[in-house]
């Protein structure tokens, strides 16, 4: 086993909402009066979870809360979590941006941070010029910089440009050549915060094998934040789960990432269903969702790629409709629109709804083939595909999961959309 | 386990709550010093980039501020200087008092204006006042060469004028005004990271300051003419830096030895103070800025 190179204990981080300014003069004088009669901070008591979602009877929040952690030499620890789940808190701390309320870090090599590409670039320095001041804000000295000079221009591909203001760059190029003078600090810990969401694909496969370079070849000990879990997947070793500023997961990768998901799910299916009956013309009922082989899906319930589809719901007609339609709308968890199908997709018209009939609709989709993710489903009712009769937002929510419909090892890129049934042969010839 | 329990002695540094009074770790700004200069070289670099004259207004600056004092001051006012031209004793003046409202305007912003950076990366943050006094310096130099160069004009031109026997003293009390400015300035950039109001009052009350510091008069003026209220400038330690600064340079008015004392006093009172708070201030202001 190797040795712990950084260990966290009793991390807490409190933050005070509202505006600061009104009220703080007598709340500082309020602390200060407490500590010179040495008694405990009388705000530090107050303060809850971070979940953003419900609002809080106080105006203070614990941002962390208790995070026990060690890490080992040489591991790559990615760390996920929703948004405010208290990731960036973490590593703002751990870089000593920011101070922690209560507990300690304690750490057995130079901590470096990279919690955003490019900090203190000057737009009216030289590429050289900047890689100095850079690297130097990030802790390097000019020695180490200039022995490494060559390295770091090599690796972010500009040499050409290396004595034009970095003004002059495209943003492609400012990034890189800052992600280069990064991934030659030779620091103990690296702290690594999303940097890899900048660059095109050729780019950030670099950026990541460089990072697997530092961990693996140097045997260096990195700490990753990230939303992207193909790039945890490939990068990490281990991975804890934060949420709501508390450390819920604690684990090898497969089974973190998984217990990721099923948080963003248990999140996704709290999500309102919203009927909005617009003119009042028509009513739904009955809605259903059927798998495969006919069974009942419970709203938030996964599915497997390749599996067929079924909805089904009754319109009641109060009035007469001249071409009822229909739309279904599939958006990822990026809120991106990812399918659009109308009744008109298999041949189906609906020329009049007679009043106070009902009529029962089924729509089947033979292949979910979305990459593996979790899906909304939006149901529209309408009078010539143009007008809204009736909509329900949210209407089902369900997860895709890889299962046995392709015959690959790996996970689908997250960043791909559409799986595509594909057969492929060789001869030889 | 007990490999474990030999380990827990050998830790390299520790994350904690802030509340040591002075945590100001002097080998940590030594590793930083590169940093320093590349600030430095950033600000003089930039500083002037893409305008048309360039570094020729750290000249003009000083230099047409003295002319229109040695106007309103000494010809419509009729403020005697001495055997001192009128103004060459502005310049002088002026020259020692831009260094201290440059270094004190920009370092009181400190927090303010590199929120940005400190909340990306850590580096001992007084490195960036710092940076500051020093790129100042150069600018200082530059319009202390000035300084110089009228000094022999009015000397070719038969002023008997002469500096003090004690003029190398005087990069020693430049270094008391950097001291004096960047304590200063550490005090407010640490409250302005609290209390906004701060900012307004800089800029206004550096200009008021101005003209309780001795800069276009001598001290002996004000004890003459406004005795009730010369306790003003007489409590000012920067009247009592400029006035020096004018006995080294110029050999003008008297040696207040109590007033360098007390001046030096409140300097290094400042100092410390400013480097306590903005040692308190560096750890949490990112929450609060």
């Amino acid at each position: 086993m190797s040795e712990v190179i950084l260990k966290i204990e009793n991390l807490s981080k409190q933050y005070r909402l509202g505006t600061v300014g009104t009220g703080t003069i007598s709340h500082d004088l309020n602390r200060w009066w407490h500590k010179v009669r040495g008694k405990e901070d009388p705000y530090l008591k107050i303060g809850e979870t971070n979940d953003r979602s419900t609002k809080g009877s106080s105006d203070y929040v614990w941002a962390l809360k208790d995070i026990n952690l060690e890490v080992k030499k040489g591991e790559v620890l990615g760390i996920i979590g929703k948004n405010g789940a208290g990731k960036s808190t973490l590593l703002k701390i751990l870089s000593k941006v920011t101070g922690p309320t209560t507990g300690s870090i304690k750490s057995k090599g130079r901590i470096a941070s990279l919690l955003e590409v490019g900090t203190g670039f000057h737009p009216e320095l030289t590429g050289r010029e900047n890689i100095f001041l850079n690297g130097a804000i990030l802790g390097m000295t000019k020695k180490e910089i200039t022995s490494k000079i060559d390295e770091i221009i090599g690796f972010a591909g500009v040499e050409r440009y290396i004595d034009t203001p970095t003004k002059r760059y495209s943003s492609g190029m400012t990034v890189r050549l800052a992600f280069a003078v990064a991934a030659h600090l030779e620091p103990e810990i690296l702290v690594v915060d999303e940097v890899l969401a900048v660059g095109d694909a050729e780019f950030q496969k670099k950026a990541i094998g460089k990072m697997q370079d530092i961990s693996k070849g140097e045997g260096r000990t990195v700490l990753f934040v990230s939303h992207n879990m193909a790039a945890v997947q490939s990068l990490c070793s281990r991975v804890v789960v934060l949420d709501n500023g508390k450390l819920v997961y604690e684990g090898e990768v497969a089974e973190s990432v998984e217990y990721y998901s099923a948080i963003c799910r248990e999140r996704l299916k709290k999500e309102y269903v919203i009927h909005n009956n617009v003119l009042g013309k028509v009513k739904l009922s009955n809605l259903k969702v059927l798998n495969t082989d006919n069974s009942l899906l419970k709203n938030g319930e996964s599915l497997m790629l390749g599996d067929t589809f079924k909805i089904e719901f009754n319109v009641k007609i109060f009035e007469d409709i001249k071409d009822l339609s229909f739309a279904l709308d599939i958006f990822n968890d990026k809120q991106e629109l990812i399918s659009h199908l109308i009744n008109e997709d298999s041949g189906l018209y609906i020329p009049t709804a007679i009043n106070n009939s009902v009529l029962k609709i089924s729509i089947e989709s033979k292949e979910l083939l979305f990459i593996p993710g979790v899906y909304n489903i939006n149901l529209w009712v309408g009078q010539s595909q143009t007008e809204a009769l009736y909509t329900i937002k949210n209407c089902f929510t369900f997860s895709l999961e890889q299962g046995g419909y392709t015959k690959r090892t790996k996970r689908l890129p997250k960043h791909s959309k559409v799986y595509l049934h594909s057969v492929w042969e060789s001869k030889v010839v | 386990m007990e490999e474990n329990s030999t380990a827990k002695e050998r830790w390299l540094f520790e994350i904690t709550p802030k509340n040591k009074l002075i945590s100001l770790n002097l080998k940590e700004v030594w590793q930083y010093k590169d940093l320093l200069m590349l600030f430095v070289k950033r600000d003089v670099i930039t500083v002037y980039k893409q305008t048309i004259l360039g570094p020729l207004w750290y000249l003009i600056q000083p230099l047409f501020t003295s002319i229109i004092f040695t106007i309103i001051f000494n010809n419509v006012a009729g403020i005697k200087t001495g055997g001192i031209p009128p103004f060459l004793f502005n310049l002088a003046g002026v020259t020692s008092w831009n260094y201290f409202r440059e270094c004190l305007t920009a370092t009181s912003d400190t927090f303010k204006k590199n929120a940005g950076l400190f909340g990306k990366v850590y580096f001992p943050r007084i490195i960036m006042p710092m940076s500051i006094v020093v790129s100042n310096l150069l600018k200082f130099g530059i319009q202390l060469a000035v300084f110089i160069g009228f000094y022999v004009f009015f000397i070719f031109n038969g002023n008997e004028i002469s500096p003090s026997p004690y003029v190398f003293l005087y990069p020693l009390l430049i270094v008391i005004m950097a001291m004096f400015s960047l304590g200063l300035g550490m005090i407010i950039s640490s409250m302005v990271t609290k209390y906004r109001d701060l900012t307004f009052l800089v800029s206004f009350g550096v200009q008021l300051l101005m003209y309780v510091s001795a800069v276009m008069y001598p001290m002996s003026l004000v004890k003459e003419k406004l005795s009730t209220y010369s306790w003003i400038v007489d409590y000012n330690p920067m009247a009592h830096i400029i006035e020096t600064s004018r006995y080294l340079l110029l050999n003008d008015g008297i040696l207040n030895m109590n007033g360098i004392i007390y001046s030096v006093v409140i300097t290094i009172v400042i100092f410390l103070t400013g480097l306590i708070i903005f040692n308190k201030t560096e750890k949490s202001f990112i929450d609060t800025v």
